[in-house]
C-alpha cells in the first residue's frame, strides 16, 4: 500500500483506451487520501474477462471543489470524494 | 376514460379512426431491443449450462424487487434512537445492518452522516452505481446525464432544484461512487420529533433523503 490517510496525491494525467473507472474531471488534479477502501480486482482487467489473482488498493480521495472547477461559485469548503485505484495515483509534488 | 363518439356495443370494430378502446400491445408485439435479446440469450445459456436454474433466476428477481427504501428508512430510524448502533453503522455498515436483519448486498457499504457542518449527496458520474439492496431500483433522474454531470459541478444549484437549500456555512460533500463502494446517507433527525418512536421516525425517511438530495422534515 503506497499511500496513507491524509497523504496529498495527484491523479495521473492519462487517457488510456478501454474501460477505466477514474473520472476524467479529476485527472491531473490533487487531493488527499480520505480512507483506504481495501483491495479489489482491477476493473480495467475485469472488464475484459481477465479475472486473475492480482488485486489493487482502492482509496477515496477528497478534492476541493475549487481544485476540480476553478470557477466553482460555492463556498471554499465544498468537496467531492472520489474512489481512485492506486495505479492512478502519484505523490503530489 | 374519455369518449369522443357515442359508444354502442353492437357496432363492429371496423373504424376508420383511432379506436380509444384499442387493446394495449402485448410485450411480444414489439420487437425486442438488441440488449433485451442479448439478456434473454445469456440467461437461457446459463440455465442450459446448469450455472443456475430458472427458479434461481426468478427468486433473485423477486428478491431484488422486494428491496425498497423502507430498508434504508429502518436503518436510519434505528441510528437516530440508538447511538451505539449509529456508531457501528458509520464504521461497519454491513454488520450493523445485519444486526437488524438487513442484507446490504455484495458490495461494501459506506454510510455518510449529515451533520450541522456537512451535507452529503451521492452520485455515480461514470454510470449509475446505487445502493440497490437498501433502496431498490434507482429513480430515472439518478441515472440521467444531467444529474450525473451537474451534481459534481454545481451541487448547491442541483440541490436547490430539489428544494434543498444548504446554508453556506455547511460544507456540501459529493460522493462519486466510481468503483467498488456503495453509499447511503444518514440524514439528520429533524427537530420536533422527540416524542416519536422508531416506527414513526422510519415513516419520515424517504428515498431521496437517503440519496442526499433532500433533508428529512418533521411532520407538519
Amino acid at each position: 500500500m503506497r499511500f496513507s490517510v491524509g497523504d496529498e496525491v495527484r491523479v495521473r494525467w492519462a487517457t488510456p483506451p478501454g474501460h477505466v473507472r477514474t473520472p476524467y474531471y479529476c485527472r491531473g488534479l490533487s487531493g488527499r487520501i480520505e480512507r483506504i477502501c481495501g483491495q479489489f480486482h482491477n476493473p480495467e482487467e475485469l472488464a475484459y474477462g481477465r479475472t486473475g489473482d492480482t488485486v489493487v488498493t482502492l482509496y477515496r480521495v477528497r478534492f476541493q471543489q475549487k481544485t476540480l472547477w476553478p470557477d466553482y461559485t460555492g463556498p471554499e469548503k465544498d468537496t467531492v470524494d472520489i474512489e481512485v485505484f492506486e495505479h492512478w495515483l502519484e505523490t503530489a509534488q | 376514460m374519455s369518449h369522443d363518439h357515442p359508444h354502442h356495443h353492437d357496432h363492429d370494430h371496423d373504424h376508420d379512426h383511432p379506436d380509444p378502446h384499442a387493446p394495449r400491445k402485448d410485450l411480444e408485439d414489439t420487437p425486442p431491443t438488441y440488449h433485451q435479446a442479448l439478456a434473454d440469450a445469456v440467461a437461457e445459456l446459463l440455465i442450459e449450462k446448469g450455472v443456475f436454474t430458472g427458479g434461481d433466476l426468478r427468486n433473485t428477481i423477486e428478491y431484488m424487487q422486494g428491496r425498497t427504501p423502507e430498508l434504508g428508512a429502518k436503518i436510519t430510524a434505528r441510528a437516530w434512537v440508538d447511538p451505539a448502533f449509529k456508531a457501528k453503522l458509520l464504521t461497519n455498515a454491513k454488520e450493523a445492518a445485519a444486526e437488524i436483519g438487513i442484507d446490504t448486498g455484495p458490495a461494501p457499504l459506506l454510510v455518510m452522516e449529515n451533520t450541522p457542518d456537512v451535507h452529503n449527496v451521492i452520485v455515480c458520474t461514470l454510470c449509475s452505481c446505487y445502493p440497490v439492496f437498501l433502496l431498490g431500483k434507482s429513480p430515472d433522474w439518478y441515472k440521467s446525464r444531467e444529474y450525473r454531470s451537474r451534481v459534481v459541478r454545481d451541487p448547491r444549484t442541483v440541490l436547490s432544484e430539489f428544494g434543498t437549500d444548504i446554508a453556506p456555512q455547511r460544507e456540501v460533500r459529493v460522493h462519486d461512487s466510481t468503483a467498488d463502494m456503495r453509499y447511503m446517507i444518514l440524514p439528520m433527525r429533524p427537530e420536533g420529533t422527540d416524542g416519536m418512536d422508531e416506527t414513526q421516525l422510519a415513516q419520515l425517511v424517504t428515498r431521496d433523503s437517503l440519496i442526499g438530495v433532500i433533508e428529512v422534515s418533521a411532520p407538519a
